[in-house]
């Protein structure tokens, strides 16, 4: 238990423990520490902002689908106005359509019976001529009584 | 060396001295094989025992956390690197506690005397003979193999406190500053001597007090287990086992202290006035 030169090279290898400690050992440690720390606070707080963008992302979709829904409705609400519409046009075409047809039809029964009425009016004329002819073969001359059988042509 | 030729005497007396390294009677260099050989070889004489035991210890203590330094990410962490960020974050913790400046030197200082302390007190839990046995069978006379219970390694240690305790004073509160801390108070100008004397005794009360607690404590507790050795051996256990548990707590309490001390009386250093 003699105080000797051991003191000195204790002192000494105390202090340079004590450098190398300082220089090699502990900052890297407490380096390392220090940036994981930081890393983590990183990853909480991107979290934290991955969450809240969730939230919002969540938010955006419900408010897309609402408007989707909305939109679709307003389609099938003008398509079903546009069919209805399109089946009175229809309706409207089909019965002007009809009109004209049967307008057409009486105009064309009329000119028929137009036209058939001349024609008997003409074979009446031809037949009353013949007649009176057969029974006035001589007096009645054609030429002299054309202008009288004319008349009596256009009062049958 | 428990050979029944050995009294109980020689045998704590063998057990207690340094395998000491220095000028022999006879004119020549080399290690003392008695102890009034080692007392005489005066200061200049190394402590081989204690030099070699304390080097070891302190290269395993370094090597193991710079190799965790060396390795250290922000990643997740292996085993090894979680065990030094654990003993870096308690060390931290104690330093934040109780040092209230910025200085980089403080926690490694810290963190190097408490493990190396922990270490060489550690050292007191294998069983007395186990390390006499093996150096007397390589031809050593004597080994110590607690280098805590040697006052020169203590000393040298709180000496190197010392040293950086005067240094940061200096540094802190200038030359000046420092001779008026230790001259002008407590009681003004007028009582200088004996300002001077209480300061004195209060500084350098700190490194004798650091040094002296924790080879008291190792010294009395290395003697009592050496004391247990001279029972006979099926009843040894009945005392060694509840020491060396209780030692567990004192291996452990001796280097937080000195450590703990080391940080208040650097942050007493870098305070202008308290």
């Amino acid at each position: 238990m003699n105080i000797n030169a051991t003191l000195l090279g204790q002192t000494i290898m105390f202090v340079m423990f004590v450098w190398f400690c300082m220089k090699f050992v502990w900052p890297p440690i407490t380096n390392a520490m220090g940036e994981r720390a930081k890393r983590i606070a990183d990853g909480l707080a991107a979290g934290e902002r991955g969450k809240s963008e969730l939230d919002l992302a969540t938010k955006r979709s419900l408010e897309i689908l609402h408007e989707a829904k909305q939109k679709a409705a307003e389609v099938i609400a003008q398509a079903e106005s546009r069919a209805a519409q399109i089946v009175d046009e229809a309706k409207a075409g089909a019965r002007e359509e009809g009109e004209r047809l049967l307008n057409g039809a009486k105009a064309e029964i009329e000119q028929e019976v137009f036209r058939a009425r001349e024609a008997l009016r003409d074979q009446v004329a031809a037949l009353a001529v013949a007649g009176a002819e057969k029974i006035l073969r001589h007096e009645v001359d054609a030429a002299k009584h054309a202008e009288l059988l004319k008349s009596i042509q256009s009062e049958l | 060396m428990a050979s029944e030729t050995l009294t109980s005497s020689e045998y704590i007396r063998h057990h207690l001295q340094n395998l000491t390294f220095g000028h022999l009677p006879n004119g020549s260099w080399g290690v003392a094989q008695t102890a009034e050989q080692a007392r005489e070889m005066g200061f200049w004489a190394l402590n081989l025992d204690t030099f070699f035991v304390s080097f070891i210890l302190g290269a395993v203590f370094l090597f193991i956390f710079s190799k965790a330094a060396k390795g250290a990410t922000a990643g997740v962490p292996s085993g090894l690197q979680n065990f030094a960020e654990w003993v870096v974050e308690f060390i931290e913790t104690s330093v934040r506690g109780s040092f209230s400046g910025r200085n980089d030197l403080v926690a490694p200082l810290a963190l190097t005397i408490f493990f190396w302390i922990f270490l060489m007190n550690w050292m007191d839990l294998i069983p007395v003979d186990y390390i006499h046995v093996l150096a007397n069978a390589v031809g050593l006379p004597f080994f110590k193999s607690v280098p805590t219970t040697d006052p020169n390694a203590t000393f040298g240690m709180s000496i190197g406190v010392f040293l950086l305790v005067l240094y940061y004073s200096v540094k802190v509160k200038g030359l000046g500053g420092f001779i008026g801390e230790l001259t002008l108070q407590p009681f003004g100008k007028f009582g200088l001597p004996a300002n001077l004397f209480l300061e004195g005794v209060n500084l350098i009360s700190k490194p004798v007090s650091l040094a002296l607690r924790l080879f008291g404590n190792m010294y009395a507790g290395e003697m009592i287990f050496i004391l247990i050795a001279l029972l006979p051996f099926w009843l040894q256990w009945t005392l060694s086992l509840p020491w060396a548990i209780f030692h567990i707590l004192i291996v452990t309490l001796q280097a937080f202290i000195f450590m703990t001390l080391t940080i208040v009386y650097l942050d007493m250093a870098h305070q202008e006035h308290h």
